[in-house]
């Protein structure tokens, strides 16, 4: 088991390589620079400046350069958010968009699971045709149009809720936001719990259990749901790395200071260190819930072997 | 002696035929099916049956609420009057009548009236064919008459003053179009790569495949940042780019599809009687991929809609005066105070519209997927 995991974590640095040279010379080909604004800089200055940021060297110098830096765990100056370095937005961006991402995580695999459960045992009733219709109604809807509805209704009309902003993190303004980004999550992981969940009370070992007269609670919840678990597991993982590492559209319509602001802006901006932070930590969160995914696999399901 | 009775053969039923009519039977998807092909047949001829023209500004009904009733409002037509005169230097005798379709204003003024003063009144959308008439002896009064134009804005109107209901239907234009387009350049794709990969397997499996898993690492809104950069911010390009991104799923699917194809006798066969790879692969392989593809292609639709909305919404995407459902839900999300109509309008055509798309994926999976028999 800890073998297993060191060797996955070392297996993860040549793909993390390889995705940070990907994305260093995607970022750099695509046309104009960090500091190209609408009105031209004076000749002198930029020259300056690209001399400050390295930018006048050759590219794969440069390429070398911030390997060097990532490998000392520096990732650098941002270009545009001036005085902040790319690191101390993590840190405080980060923690933002982590407790949001999280709230919503749990919230949708909680609700997901039962509502699914419900769904698939009263399969084909009304209450399953309900349930499947709000489901595909949460993955059809987008965010951005979630967002700004639940902002009116519950901020602005009823007055229940901040309709925005982030208030130092109290509970209150957190609510619209982890609603709104686990609605969709919601409706995938129902979909997944009812399928699997149907196919599961088909199978022989719940027949067996009936059989053995326990009670439809144990029926369901031990044994049914220990293998239903597992398509929303392996959703559960990338799912986890992009809920927790913030949502543009969330954070832009609520103002909230999460870090999946970042992404969008720096790309626009050619803010080169900050792509590639943003890029690096996905990528490290992406790595990190296949592997948890994968170690879950292991533990529910005793027929999975690591290796 | 009896004849010999000989049994009627037996008809067989295609997968396909089997498939299309359980399609037929799944009441959700055939009404998705419907409403589909309305929305699509609304948004070809709706804009030429509005009235309006998509990009047509009418400053004197900006943000106006959904009415069935024409606009002007009865009580809005004698402000609108003396507004437009106001800078006319006329003074403004009471009342302003209203006279069937005309208006009559009469203007008085200390010199001479100049008749290009009706211009002011032109100028109104509400105005049209003002002329100064019933001029006294001394020509210092007199009264202008316009005609009232009539406009119908069944949606309303947005926060430049143009008719929401054709820019909507315009708008189910554009985004359909995306979908369908980056759809097609997704499938083509990924069904080549994947069925290639796939049927050589070995090392150019793993190679391509690693390929797949590192792109599918990269934060997706990366590339298609990259891709509006490269491409400026035209959108014809850009969703064939955006095809170009979203075929990592299909190639996955098809590979496992064309691994599990390949060591089937038939493939077997072919290769005994000694056809070649890209012969195996476009007469035995691609056609047998049909289903899953077919699956994918109609879930894969409504994520491109999506998608293009989203990347509007982020202001990436389509550019005015054109517009998407997307761009429309950006608009009016930024006025959801002042006028909710303008974010509910585009928002239920563009859940509607992939509403039905995900009914009509999910009744074809189910009509075409063997296992549920």
């Amino acid at each position: 088991m800890f073998g297993y995991v060191t060797r996955r974590l070392l297996t993860a640095i040549p793909t993390l390589f390889l995705i940070v040279t990907g994305a260093f010379f995607l970022i750099r080909v695509a046309p104009g620079g960090p500091f190209n604004l609408e009105r031209p800089l004076e000749a002198k200055v930029m020259e300056n400046l690209n001399r400050i940021y390295h930018l006048d060297k050759p590219l794969w110098e440069q390429y070398l350069y911030y390997l060097g830096n990532l490998a000392l765990g520096d990732f650098g100056p941002s270009f545009v958010y001036r005085d902040f370095s790319v690191a101390e937005l993590f840190a405080s961006g980060l923690p933002v968009s982590i407790q949001i991402g999280a709230g919503a995580l749990v919230l949708a695999l909680v609700a997901g699971t039962l509502l699914g459960i419900a769904s698939a045992l009263r399969q084909n009733r009304p209450t399953d045709y309900g349930i499947v219709g709000l489901a595909t109604l949460g993955i059809t809807i987008p965010t951005f149009v979630i967002a700004p509805l639940l902002s009116l209704v519950f901020g602005v009309w009823l007055g229940w809720l901040p309709a925005g902003g982030w208030g130092d993190g109290a509970w209150s303004y957190k609510v619209l936001p982890i609603v709104t980004l686990a609605l969709p999550q919601i409706a995938v992981v129902t979909r997944l719990t009812r399928g699997a969940m149907i196919e599961a009370m088909r199978s022989h070992h719940i027949r067996t259990a009936r059989a053995y007269g326990l009670k439809p609670w144990t029926v369901v919840v031990v044994h049914a749901l220990r293998s239903a678990i597992l398509p929303v597991v392996s959703y559960a993982g990338p799912a986890a790395a992009a809920l927790l590492t913030g949502s543009v559209v969330v954070e832009t319509i609520f103002g909230i200071p999460g870090v999946g602001r970042y992404f969008v802006q720096a790309a626009l901006n050619r803010d080169y260190t900050l792509v590639m932070g943003t890029v690096i930590v996905i990528a490290i969160f992406i790595i990190v819930f296949n592997l948890v995914v994968d170690l879950l696999y292991a533990l529910i399901d005793p027929r999975v072997r690591l290796g | 002696m009896t004849a010999v009775v000989q049994p009627r053969p037996v008809e067989g039923r295609s997968l396909w035929q089997d498939g299309l009519a359980r399609l037929r039977r799944n009441r959700a998807a055939m009404a998705s099916l419907v409403f589909l092909v309305l929305m699509a047949l609304a948004c070809l001829a709706g804009p030429y049956l509005t009235g309006h023209a998509y990009d047509q500004v009418y400053r004197s009904y900006v943000k106006v609420g959904p009415s069935l009733s024409p606009y002007p409002k009865a009580e809005a037509i004698a402000p609108a009057a003396l507004d437009a005169l106001k800078r006319a230097r006329v003074d403004v005798g009471e009342p302003v009548e209203i006279v069937g379709e005309s208006v009559r204003i009469p203007v008085s003024s200390s010199r001479e009236l100049d008749p290009r003063i009706v211009r002011y009144v032109d100028r109104v959308d509400i105005f049209s064919g003002a002329r100064l008439e019933e001029i006294a002896a001394d020509g210092r009064s007199g009264v202008i008459v316009a005609d009232i134009e009539r406009f119908t804005f069944l949606f309303g109107t947005d926060a430049t003053g143009r008719d929401l209901l054709t820019r909507t239907l315009i708008a189910g234009r554009i985004s359909l179009t995306i979908g369908l387009l980056a759809t097609v350049v997704a499938i083509l794709i990924g069904v080549t790569y994947g069925a290639v990969s796939g049927y050589l397997g070995g090392r150019v499996d793993l190679v391509m495949m690693r390929v797949v898993d590192i792109l599918y690492s990269l934060p997706f809104i990366f590339f298609v940042i990259l891709l509006v950069v490269f491409f400026g911010r035209n959108f014809v390009l850009m969703f064939i780019a955006v095809g170009a991104v979203e075929w990592l799923d299909m190639a996955r699917i098809v590979r496992g599809q064309t691994l599990s194809l390949k060591r089937q006798e038939f493939i077997q066969a072919a290769e005994a009687l000694g056809v070649e790879n890209v012969g195996i692969l476009r007469r035995h392989i691609i056609p047998n991929l049909t289903g899953p593809v077919v699956i994918y292609m109609t879930l894969l639709v409504p994520r491109v809609i999506l998608l293009e909305s989203f990347l509007s919404f982020l202001g990436l995407g389509v550019q005015e005066p054109m517009t998407s459902w997307g761009v429309l839900i950006s608009e009016g999300a930024r006025d959801i105070e002042g006028n909710p109509t303008m974010l509910l309008f585009p928002a239920i055509f563009l859940t509607t519209t992939l509403f039905a798309l995900n009914f009509i994926g999910d009744g074809l999976r189910d009509a075409l997927d063997p296992k549920d028999r």
